[in-house]
């Protein structure tokens, strides 16, 4: 019976898959599938909060009101994917203080592509356009990922994300029919984003360390080559309406393949960053940790306030 | 004769309304710098979300100046080309934000503050003006809700946050008492029962929020050194800085489209 059970709940759960039936929070799953959804979804999580940095830098400076409005309801968007994101990560049994240790640890990681500094007003646009349209692809994958809460996150997520692409569009295309200086600024940040967002989908399919696992799993659907191409494909006509030079002078369309060919990613700069050496890695660690010790103090008087609370009820409770 | 008065009117009222679109702008403005920031997750979407709700409320009262004013200017113009002497913001908007305690303690003063005037100015007898105001008072009535059970949690919580919502009482209390002044040029607007007349309001201000704080063991005495001037463009030191950190891509790429 004891070695029989464990066997018959792998087999159920292997069915499960094969039959496109989502694992819930309650359902028996290998410890192995656990962790690897843990680590992905909080990964995505982090990403979320950690982009609030770089789109955060120009809040204040935005250029017109209208601007502002935007992009403060694009942010909240964002802190309120991380959020939705996180509770779905708990459901697999770790608690939101676990994770975020892990994310101020190193231990955890977050969207690469936040390691690089947004410097000009353009670099809001190319982010919304870029970034945002890479997750997309990748999220879209997602919504038939096989954890159910993550999928369901991924359905409501990529409602709103679709609307951050445009709007990050919006902006782009305002600064490439501007003048002179704007164009420039557009088509700056469009070169220096368009790399590490291409970078997002992850290393060459034969040197992805997750990749096959999670393939099997179906908490991947779709191969960071296949879904990186679908954004290179999608993404070069829009470059085209703004009337910007390709960013990569290797991008041509090929007849044969259906596709458009590329330049090589410079994946030693992929690792560099990843492995904690990128320009803003330390400053959005720092950042997320400050924050977070600051607000230490108010979480002790939360902490404090509700058991003062609970021993007033139970005293009353008593009586 | 009768040009001249209908003239001064216009004058007065949109005057008051780059006042108000200049309080929002200017509060959202601070809030916003709170993003990334908050001691929860939560509270950062909390605080960016009022912010937003103060850039809209800006917007609705600077984009009916600019149809008042009808000389091609647009509520950008209003917002980002203004100088700090310029702006008419109360003083009390424009306080850098400081620590979680003093953003709220000023949360909580404003919550009570705008449900209270913007009640009245929904009553007002410009149409348009009390649209707005019935607007912005739904949201002010949510913002209070948080902002009052913060306000009893720091201030019963522990030792710490105890002392530092005292310590942010002792820095707002002397700003809240310009709340309640007024110009002449309200006066006047107040008479022909356009604005509200903001002394009115004073007395069941501090009964609320003395009351509140009362159930906290603390006691609120409005000072009697009260700062004012924000409606003459006489601001604190802080409000410069603001400005050159709102306004500069504005100033830098004068007059381009966004």
């Amino acid at each position: 019976m004891q070695t029989v059970e464990p066997l018959l709940q792998e087999a159920e759960f292997d069915q499960k898959i094969l039959d496109e039936q989502k694992i819930e929070p309650r359902d028996w799953m290998p410890e192995a599938y656990r962790k690897n959804l843990i680590r992905q979804m909080s990964q995505h999580a982090h990403s979320e909060v950690i982009g609030m940095q770089p789109e955060g830098n120009w809040i204040t400076r935005a250029p017109t009101l209208r601007r502002k409005a935007v992009l403060l309801a694009k942010i909240q968007d964002e802190a309120g994917h991380g959020l939705y994101l996180y509770s779905a990560t708990e459901t697999l049994g770790c608690t939101r203080s676990e994770l975020i240790e892990a994310l101020q640890t190193g231990k955890a990681k977050y969207a690469s592509i936040f390691n690089y500094p947004a410097l000009t007003w353009a670099d809001v646009g190319a982010t919304g356009w870029l970034v945002d349209g890479a997750a997309i692809v990748n999220q879209i994958a997602l919504q038939r990922t096989s954890y159910g809460p993550y999928a369901r996150a991924m359905v409501r997520i990529c409602k709103e994300e679709s609307f951050h692409q445009r709007q990050g569009y919006e902006i782009m295309f305002a600064l490439a029919k501007g003048s002179p200086q704007q164009k420039q600024m557009a088509q700056d940040a469009m070169n220096r984003i368009w790399w590490p967002s291409l970078m997002m989908f992850g290393p060459h399919d034969a040197d992805s360390a997750h990749s096959s696992q999670s393939m099997k799993w179906k908490i991947k659907r779709q191969s960071n080559d296949f879904l990186r191409q679908k954004f290179i494909d999608q993404t070069i006509p829009q470059i085209k309406v703004l009337g910007l030079d390709m960013p990569d002078p290797e991008i041509r369309w090929n007849k044969k393949r259906g596709h458009y060919d590329h330049g090589e990613i410079n994946w030693d700069e992929f690792y560099q960053v990843i492995n904690g050496q990128g320009p803003c890695n330390h400053q959005r660690i720092k950042h997320h940790k400050r924050a977070h010790d600051e607000g230490e103090w108010v979480r002790e008087a939360v902490r404090n306030y509700r058991e003062k609370q609970n021993r007033r009820e139970n005293s009353t409770m008593k009586k | 004769m009768k040009d001249e008065i209908n003239c001064t009117e216009l004058e007065n009222l949109t005057r008051f309304l780059i006042a108000l679109g200049d309080d929002s702008v200017i509060y959202s403005h601070r809030l916003s710098e709170w993003c990334s920031n908050g001691p929860y997750l939560e509270e950062d979407i909390a605080l960016t979300n009022v912010a937003l709700d103060y850039t809209g409320r800006a917007r609705l009262f600077y984009q009916y100046a600019a149809k008042l004013e009808d000389n091609g200017k647009t509520e950008d113009d209003i917002a980002y080309l203004r100088t700090e002497r310029e702006f008419t913001n109360l003083l009390i908007h424009e306080l850098p934000i400081n620590d979680f305690a003093f953003t709220m303690l000023r949360q909580y003063f404003m919550d009570v503050f705008y449900c209270l005037y913007l009640q009245a100015l929904s009553g007002s007898k410009d149409e348009s003006l009390s649209a707005i105001a019935t607007k912005a008072l739904k949201e002010s009535h949510y913002h209070l809700k948080r902002s009052e059970p913060w306000i009893k949690l720091l201030a019963q919580g522990t030792d710490e946050s105890r002392q530092r919502i005292l310590r942010a009482q002792a820095e707002l209390e002397n700003f809240t008492g310009e709340l309640f002044l007024m110009e002449t040029w309200e006066v006047q607007l107040v008479d022909q029962g356009i604005a509200v007349d903001r002394s009115l309001i004073q007395l069941e201000w501090e009964r609320q929020v003395s009351a509140f704080l009362a159930e906290s063991n603390i006691q609120f005495t409005q000072t009697q050194l009260q700062v004012s001037g924000g409606r003459c463009g006489i601001h604190t030191e802080h409000l410069g800085h603001l400005l050159s950190e709102m306004q500069y891509l504005q100033r830098t790429y004068p007059g381009m489209k966004w």
